[in-house]
């Protein structure tokens, strides 16, 4: 033990010295910590905010009612079930603006509710007494209370008017709604004597004919495994989030793998000695084990803090996309879990070990007397490159297997990060060429010098390099993907949304009403019901959507493929036109047919066209309209898009809501519909980009870290040069020229490299995670920006130690020289 | 070369430390003179001085009649690189060039190749079948050889060396030092020598003492 | 008197209480009615709810055999409770239902709760004619005369449907259905019809048994019924084999609290002073982890009655929101005869 003290002690002393060499350690191991935390805790979030929406109404077991034909229903439904013996309890949803933020309101019936959802704390006397006495009460999580910016205890004052009762917070709360007394809800919402669902007690089980018999088809089954979809659809979302922020991880593992190595270079002649001095091996590695916890526990603390920050940072992005793109209600409020606390911590840890055991290995092993033979660094950096090609092909043949065999989500991503790690190890290699060829060429001395001698800086930075590239190959990959994406779904929501005018009527006989009212507008010139009903095909939900025949339909709908007449076929004959996606999943082509599981039976249908249905979760089928209501008995009137003429689309929605008011559940016009679908997926991108960015920023720390541990050393090579008369600032400069030459290859690399990628994610990943292919985009103007943004991190991590080298006293060159050394 | 009344004092944590004060030598083309003196003497500070390698506190140092004390940084490397020949105990060739780009590399960064003196040079220092390897494929003797040659292949006027054999065995200590000498009188430059050796110093033209700053010839 | 009001007063209350600690019933029920002596029971007005009080229940108890041979009990409860004085319409309403139902035999006790808001027709109370309902649960009378009426209730594992023929007049309890529950003025209104026989059929675990018996209806209506020492009570109701019914009560408080009165077979009532009462538990069963005493001895000095009550299943627990035991209970003694048990607060 003792042994163990005096060599930590020892050991220590080196950090003391070089304190820049610990920081980079530090800092390496907390950053990688932090962005894989980071992310861990964002899908923690996530995951948590699911469960407890999906376990407010069903706890995972139970039951739900709903209106048949979408919508609400009449309260009267409820007192029917219940006068039949069935236990079901009433709940009005709906949303509610406060102030600036929307918060989703949800109506409880205390007595009612079953005591073992999500909600049970609500549910009994005890909360009734809460909620119907005085001014009753509004439950909400702790984090929604504080998203809303009010306090507990305050009574949120909706836009509409309407004072909820004060707020008691209640973890149990789903994020971002507010629960009341089924009153209050009615009242809020403006829906006096409806309900948007019913819950079944989960000791309970109604079978369909049952409530056939007792509510005349007006309702139907939810199995609380349909809304467990949100979890199973939002998971290629947090798939794409795991892996950058592994992506990361590895990014800032180079530079804990690049700080260890140079520290035990560094320390290899201390290591000596204290073998020589009659330390065990075992002591020495347990010793240099015991200083790895302490980074480990230090720099994963850290690490934990920093992805924490990046968390709650990104997280308002992460959740507006996440509602955009799959309705899931994630809490704003970020809340501590021990479990992403311990998985950084292991992270950091395993990473803190894996980058420091071959220190630990050659400790071990180490000769207690060393061969004073000059290091043969030429035959190191052969053996060196000789490796780096090795794995480097065999990360290669990875790549390509899994691009061959895989047809998955990992498979797409072993794809991506196995041909990332293969060019990246093979960087030294184009470096070390690029630098011969150089060399050949150059014809002064000291040009010579400049290239013979990067090749020997090459080993030392090449783990940042390699970080460099790694993290400007996924830049372009990611940013090219994205910038196609943008592309094609604003040209498709171009395409795609014609009508002006979107609406949803709150029953299907306002619908009616509506419908024959619009009629007699003049303004109005196409009223398109788009009547929707839902299936499954295999376990995956299908929307089915209705069409009648419109020019708006046959000149604008988008087709990915389709038979010649797609339009006759589609309303004449048993056709359909199918998503990309679902299609993809039941590899059909136009003019294939395939069984439609309708209400109650099975529908075989052709294949009219494919259409792509960019960034929905779920497959879609679009019918004739009359069809659709023959087949799906079920289906929702309430759904219309109406076609206006010239700029009346304000006019007429005016017009529509001063006559029926509460009777439209929701009305927006196309730009509104345009603006909600971009920003959602900016925002989705936004979090990617940041991502993207934070990887950048840490392959530069890393690179400055690795410059610097680096410059020391860097001495011993420049210190012969500037004795015979080269000065120091013409050192400098070379020095500086040639960190700019190793990203400039690195970014000339990470060009194609990131292109690959790009196809990669386009053609593998998104296909498989969406259902969906985009058009692969090209954009060069970004390359230039990769390619300078390089130079600039390069510049900025080379700027201060190559000012230390044009700074150094000569006393500190001439150190080099000094005898006693 | 002339030195006169040269200073020089290094700051440390416990104040400055004066290492010369007030050294005066006079050393002319073709002389050689060996310097001795205990360790941490200033043997060695008051070498990097006149190979302007450092600045002086005080003092004038005249290389054929220029101070290279008052240069700059700009002037003294165009000292260095083209009026002095330094040898060092170890590491000064240039790991990453080969034998004969080390021999050549201080000649052509001077502009003052002369590839007949090269190749002379060379085959005097027995060289001839080493110039496509590596410093670290030769032994220690060889590598001074390149050493040497290399700071003589711009052909100096002065030649500094700071106890250039002490890294190598006597036999093949006291060679390079014959082969030194014999090139030294060959360029007709000047050579100054920091030795710990009575025997090595006594080959040499004149000896001196650093002792307590000052230089004391012998 | 009943358990059954303590168990709701109980789980309706804002303050967190354990189920012993029936302290808070002590206090005034401000902006509700206060039974008053004399006040006169009218009938068939009565039978339905008294919104101006805080609580009140309808409840029947059948002890009842089957065409096995066997002996079944049969409980049908609707709570109705008031949580504030202030009212209105449709889910503005702020009364509370209750429906607790059990069926008991020697080997199973198997019973249900279900709850409602007013105001939405889940639950209520229609008369005349007399009609209480919760869920698909009802009471209800044929006729406003309540010559005859039928009982359904259902739960996961039992159900029943009891048809109920009277033979005697409605009776009423305490001072002419003003019923003292302590020393200090504490009481409700309290009338019975013990003189129901039932013929029906009662379901356990999918088994149907037809069965036969004696029914005992309670009405009772309040608004502060209990003094603050007040911890629970015991509660029987007695059909002996004379043609006599017997209630009687005892208040668990600082100093115990007992009444009862006497039911001759033409309906004729006697109060019975608390000095001519004796309870004295014999045994006690334990469950959920408290004792509770399922045999009896009991008195009544003045009718020279000495009597042992013994229960048909000492494990009648009421598993409820808030939990009692309630079950039926053979009479040896000095006279036989059997009838039900309720006990709360243990
Ligand atoms: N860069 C420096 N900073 C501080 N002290 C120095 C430095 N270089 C040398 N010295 C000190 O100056 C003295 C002379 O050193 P040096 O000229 O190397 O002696 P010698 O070569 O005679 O052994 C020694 O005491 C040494 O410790
Ligand atoms: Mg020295």
């Amino acid at each position: 033990m003792r042994q163990i003290c005096w060599t930590l002690a020892a050991l220590a002393s080196h950090w003391r010295k070089h304190p820049a060499n610990l920081a980079t350690l530090i800092l390496g191991l907390a950053i990688a910590t932090a962005l894989w935390s980071g992310v861990q805790a964002l899908n923690t979030q996530a995951r948590r905010s699911y469960d407890s929406a999906a376990n407010a109404f069903t706890g995972g077991k139970a039951q739900n009612l709903v209106a048949a034909q979408g919508g609400l229903f009449a309260q009267d439904l409820f007192v029917a079930l219940r006068r039949a013996g069935l236990k079901v309890s009433p709940i009005l949803e709906g949303s509610a603006r406060i102030g600036k933020k929307t918060a989703k309101l949800i109506g409880i019936e205390p007595l009612t509710l079953p005591r073992d959802v999500g909600l049970a704390p609500l549910a009994g006397n005890r909360s009734a007494t809460g909620m119907l006495t005085g001014d009753g009460l509004s439950y909400a999580a702790p984090g929604t209370i504080r998203d809303l910016g009010v306090l507990a205890g305050e009574r949120p004052l909706t836009d509409a008017g309407f004072k909820l009762p004060p707020l008691v917070a209640l973890s149990e709360a789903p994020p971002g709604a507010i629960i009341v007394d089924i009153g209050v809800a009615q009242k809020a919402l403006n829906r006096p004597g409806r309900l948007s669902r019913m819950i079944v007690a989960p000791d309970m089980r109604i079978d369909a004919t049952t409530l056939t018999e007792a509510t005349d088809r007006a309702l139907r089954i939810v199995e609380p495994e349909e809304d467990s979809d949100l979890a199973r659809l939002t998971d290629s979302f947090h798939l794409n989030l795991t892996a950058f922020g592994l992506l990361a991880f590895l990014v800032g593992f180079f530079i804990v793998h690049a700080s260890f190595g140079l520290a035990f270079e560094q320390r290899l002649p201390v290591l000596r000695t204290l073998r020589a001095l009659g330390v065990s091996a075992r002591a020495l590695v347990a010793a240099m084990v015991i200083e790895l916890s302490a980074f480990t526990l230090l720099a994963g603390g850290a690490g934990v803090i920093g992805g924490y920050l990046i968390a709650a940072a990104l997280l308002p992005d992460v959740s507006a996309s996440l509602e955009g793109l799959y309705g899931a209600q994630i809490s704003g409020a970020l809340t501590l879990d021990a479990r992403w606390i311990i998985s950084a911590l292991a992270m950091a840890g395993g990473g803190a070990l894996f980058a420091g055991a071959s220190g630990l290995l050659k400790t071990f092993n180490l000769p207690v007397l060393s061969v004073a033979r000059p290091i043969a660094w030429r035959e190191a950096h052969r053996r060196y490159l000789a490796r780096q090609a090795t794995f480097a092909l065999l990360s290669l043949m990875v790549a390509v297997l899994a691009g061959y065999f895989a047809d998955t989500l990992e498979g797409g991503f072993t794809v991506i990060a196995a041909s990332l790690l293969g060019v990246a190890l093979l960087l030294p290699l184009a470096l070390e060429a690029l630098l011969r060829i150089g060399e050949a060429l150059s014809k002064t001395p000291l040009s010579r010098w400049f290239f013979a001698d990067g090749r020997q800086e090459i080993a030392g930075l090449s783990l940042a390099l390699m970080a460099l590239l790694l993290a400007l190959a996924t830049n372009i990959g990611v940013g090219g993907m994205v910038e196609g994406f943008r592309h094609t779904f604003i040209g498709w929501l171009d395409q795609r949304l014609v009508a002006e005018i979107y609406y949803e009527a709150a029953t299907p006989h306002d619908a009616r009403e509506i419908e024959d009212w619009a009629r007699k507008d003049k303004e109005i010139v196409a009223i398109l019901p788009v009547w929707r009903s839902k299936t499954r095909i295999g376990d995956w939900p299908v929307e089915v959507m209705g069409m009648t025949p419109h020019t708006t339909y046959s000149e604008h709908f988008p087709l990915n493929a389709a038979t010649p007449d797609v339009w006759r076929m589609l309303h004449e004959e048993d056709a359909a036109l199918v998503s990309e996606q679902l299609a993809r999943r039941l590899k059909l082509s136009p003019g294939d047919s395939f069984d439609l599981p309708t209400t109650g039976d099975s529908w075989r249908l052709r294949v009219a066209g494919i259409f792509p249905d960019y960034g929905n979760p779920k497959g879609q089928i679009r019918l004739d309209h009359t069809r659709l209501a023959q087949h799906f008995a079920d289906a929702s009137g309430i759904h219309y898009s109406l076609r206006v003429a010239g700029d009346a689309t304000t006019r007429v929605m005016t017009r529509l809501q001063e006559t029926f008011g509460a009777r439209i559940a929701r009305i927006v016009d196309q730009a509104e519909v345009k603006k909600i679908s971009t920003e959602i997926f900016e925002r989705t991108f936004t979090v990617t980009t940041a991502l993207n960015t934070l990887t950048l920023v840490v392959s530069a720390i890393a690179l400055f870290a690795s410059l610097l541990t680096l410059s020391n050393l860097r001495l011993a090579h420049v210190a012969p040069v500037w004795a015979i008369g080269v000065t120091r600032d013409r050192l400098a400069t070379l020095e500086m020229l040639r960190i700019l030459v190793f990203a400039a290859g690195a970014a000339l690399i990470a060009i194609p490299l990131g292109l690959f990628m790009t196809w990669a994610l386009v053609d593998i990943v998104n296909v498989v995670a969406f259902g969906w292919r985009l058009p692969m985009h090209i954009f060069p103007q970004h390359w230039l920006t990769v390619f300078a943004t390089a130079q600039v991190a390069a510049l900025v991590a080379g700027l201060v130690p190559v000012r230390r080298l044009a700074r150094a006293a000569p006393a500190e060159l001439l150190k080099v020289f000094a005898n006693e050394r | 070369m002339c030195v006169r009344g040269l200073s020089k004092s290094y700051a440390t944590p416990q104040g400055p430390l004066p290492v010369l004060r007030g050294v005066d030598l006079t050393l002319e083309a073709g002389e050689t003179l060996a310097m001795m003196g205990e360790s941490g003497s200033g043997k060695s500070t008051l070498l990097h001085l006149v190979g302007a390698l450092d600045d002086a506190d005080a003092g004038d140092i005249l290389l054929d009649g220029v101070n290279i004390a008052g240069l700059p940084e700009n002037g003294k490397a165009t000292v260095r690189r083209e009026t002095i020949g330094v040898v060092f105990q170890q590491f000064n060739l240039i790991a990453s060039l080969t034998v004969g780009e080390n021999l050549a590399f201080q000649s052509r960064l001077a502009n003052r190749y002369d590839p007949d003196w090269m190749a002379r040079l060379t085959q005097r220092l027995g060289l001839d079948n080493l110039t496509g390897r590596y410093p670290e494929q030769l032994s220690g003797g060889q590598q001074q050889r390149v050493a040497i040659g290399r700071a003589l292949a711009a052909r100096p006027r002065l030649l500094l060396a700071d106890e250039p054999t002490g890294n190598l065995d006597e036999p093949t200590g006291d060679a390079a030092l014959a082969l030194t000498l014999e090139l030294v009188a060959e360029t007709g430059c000047g050579f100054l020598m920091v030795t710990h050796s009575v025997r090595l110093a006594s080959r040499l033209q004149r000896q001196a003492t650093l002792a307590a700053g000052t230089l004391i010839s012998t | 008197m009943n358990a059954r009001l303590f168990a709701l007063l109980l789980t309706l209350s804002p303050v967190a209480v354990n189920a012993a600690d029936y302290g808070w019933l002590g206090e005034a029920a401000s902006g509700f009615a206060t039974p008053k002596p004399g006040a006169p029971i009218l009938f068939p007005q009565d039978h339905a709810a008294h919104p101006g009080f805080r609580t009140e229940w309808w409840y029947l108890t059948a002890n009842l055999t089957g065409d096995d041979g066997k002996s079944y009990g049969a409980q049908w409860t609707l709570f109705r409770y008031s949580l504030e004085a202030r009212d209105g319409s449709g889910w503005d309403n702020r009364t509370a239902w209750m429906g607790h139902a059990a069926v008991t035999s020697a080997t199973e006790h198997v019973f249900a709760q279900t709850m409602a808001r007013g105001g939405v027709n889940q639950a209520g109370v229609d008369n005349p004619p007399f009609r209480a309902f919760i869920d698909d649960w009802f009471f209800e009378a044929r006729d406003a005369q309540f010559t005859a009426g039928r009982l359904h209730a259902r739960g996961a594992r039992f159900g029943y449907t009891l048809d109920l023929t009277r033979s005697g007049p409605f009776v009423l309890q305490g001072d002419k259905g003003y019923s003292r529950k302590a020393g200090e003025g504490q009481a409700s209104h309290y009338y019975s019809q013990p003189f129901f026989s039932v013929d029906g059929a009662v379901t356990i675990d999918g088994q149907k048994i037809h069965v036969t018996g004696r029914g005992w209806m309670d009405r009772e209506w309040s608004s502060q019924t209990m003094a603050p020492d007040q911890k629970g009570w015991d509660w029987f109701s007695l059909h002996l084999t004379s043609g006599d019914r017997l209630m009687l009560f005892r208040l668990r408080g600082a100093q115990d609290y007992r009444s009862g009165n006497w039911i001759a077979p033409d309906g004729g009532v006697t109060q019975l002073a608390g000095e001519d009462i004796v309870f004295e538990p014999l045994d006690h069963t334990s469950l959920e982890g408290r004792a509770l005493p399922t045999r009896w001895r009991v008195k009544v000095k003045s009718r020279n009655l000495d009597i042992v009550t013994s229960a048909l299943n000492p494990k009648s627990w009421m598993g409820t929101d808030f939990p009692y035991w309630e079950g039926p209970i053979a009479v040896s003694g000095s006279t036989r005869g059997e009838g039900y048990l309720e006990m709360t607060g243990y």
